[in-house]
């Protein structure tokens, strides 16, 4: 190995322990074990390519069913062992549970679009920033405004009308739920199957290993942090921060004038869940890109409007996604697999919006002259 | 169609450009929030623990 390549491996390994280190000193132990669990997730969907948005779109394009397959095996065991835990200790534990509504099924839905447009969703758009993806970053930061801007409307919306939070363990008991949870993975991953091409049906050995590294990686997140993975919590309060430091009276909102949220707006971000796995995410992937030392790809130009798409396609994410009530991660992995109602009715309303996204992004792309190349993953 | 830029930056230029951020934001809140008492951390794990979780998340209203 090149001694300059050695070197930079050091110190990406020293990155990690550093971080570890001064988390640990300034925040105490959990919020370290917090940031080294974004830092895993981080490197696993670098890593090995495990994602959300780019296996929904190449089983709609490609009849690829393979990292979708792979997104139902890894909610399946981190269900199995996540309904246990949550049964056996209530009052340390809770899920990822929201109530269904006419907002938040629009709001995946349109998540489910924008994602597609920007291709990245929640998890995708950190990781690909981290990787070094501009667009991404330009996605990131409307994803951030988004985000804070679904936070002040959020009681209006889900006034329109929702039922109270169900979960299935709570209608068929814990048991039968998880055997309910487990056989609807089960089905969807047949009828996806069924739907791919053959040859693209099994996932890949790199597909499984990150299937079970991210189910493991989200249970560590469950049992130290006390609730689920989750993303745009996190996005939310940076935009309330910076919203704060601009001179807007964040606290007296609906939203943050609600004791836990107002807790988390003047405690420090080193101290929030959602915050440290994020930033974890994002740093994980700037590690792995480093390490294997990609070679640069993005050398093409992009148009003014073209920016701005991205810019507001993040914003529209970042908004949906709040309104839904999560992402891909904090709806759909983690609703599933805690047994929240909220997260299946996602999955279908973001798969159909992701449907049109396709369609809707083929257009947008060529008005504004985005070369496909330029949006990974 | 005007073009910004001919050259887009190189991944390892974003990807910094990305930590910097990060960190950017991270001072920010330095300023702003109350400061940490590492002596009053919670549990390394709330598994365990015996506290209610407190933390936000997106399932939240």
């Amino acid at each position: 190995m090149p001694v300059a390549v050695a070197t930079v491996r050091v110190g990406l390994l020293m990155l990690i322990a550093i971080m570890a280190a001064v988390v640990f000193v300034i925040a105490g132990p959990r919020s370290a074990l917090l940031i080294l669990t974004g830092l895993g997730l981080g490197m696993t969907l670098e890593g090995l390519r495990f994602g959300f948005a780019g296996p929904w779109r190449v089983l709609i394009t490609e009849r690829d069913g393979r990292g979708l397959i792979a997104q139902f095996i890894a909610i399946g065991i981190c269900a199995a062992v996540a309904f246990p835990l949550l049964a056996a200790f209530p009052t340390e534990l809770t899920g990822a549970y929201a109530p269904v509504g006419f907002a938040m099924i629009a709001g995946a839905f349109i998540f489910g679009a924008s994602m597609q447009v920007v291709m990245g969703c929640g998890s995708g758009t950190l990781v690909n920033a981290g990787s070094g993806n501009l667009i991404a970053l330009i996605a990131l930061i409307g994803f951030i405004a988004g985000s804070f801007m679904g936070t002040l409307h959020l009681g209006w919306w889900t006034a329109l009308g929702s039922l109270p939070v169900y979960t299935v363990q709570g209608i068929f008991g814990n048991t039968l739920g998880l055997s309910l949870t487990l056989t609807g993975l089960t089905l969807l991953a047949v009828l996806v199957a069924l739907r791919s091409l053959p040859g693209k049906r099994q996932p890949q050995t790199r597909l499984w290993i990150a299937a079970g590294l991210v189910a493991g990686l989200a249970i560590l997140n469950l049992i130290i942090a006390g609730q689920p993975w989750g993303i745009v919590y996190g996005l939310g309060l940076w935009g309330a921060k910076v919203a704060e430091v601009g001179g807007m009276d964040v606290a007296s909102t609906a939203f943050w004038s609600a004791p836990t949220h107002t807790l988390r707006l003047q405690e420090s971000l080193l101290t929030d869940v959602t915050s440290l796995t994020n930033i974890g995410l994002i740093t994980g992937a700037f590690i792995v890109m480093r390490w294997r030392r990609i070679a640069d790809a993005q050398t093409a130009g992009i148009s003014s409007s073209g920016w701005a798409l991205m810019l507001l396609a993040g914003l529209v994410m970042g908004y949906s996604a709040r309104v839904a009530f999560g992402c891909n991660v904090g709806a759909f992995f983690s609703g599933v697999s805690t047994g929240s109602l909220h997260g299946w009715v996602w999955f279908f309303a973001a798969f159909a919006g992701s449907w049109q996204g396709i369609k809707l992004r083929t257009r947008l792309m060529s008005a504004v002259s985005i070369p496909p190349q330029l949006v990974a993953q | 169609m005007k073009l910004i830029s001919g050259v887009m930056p190189a991944r390892r230029t974003v990807g910094l450009l990305a930590l910097t951020l990060i960190i950017g934001l991270l001072l920010l809140d330095q300023v702003q929030s109350i400061p940490i008492d590492p002596f009053r951390a919670p549990a390394p794990m709330a598994l365990g623990s015996g506290q209610a979780p407190a933390g936000g998340h997106c399932s939240n209203l």
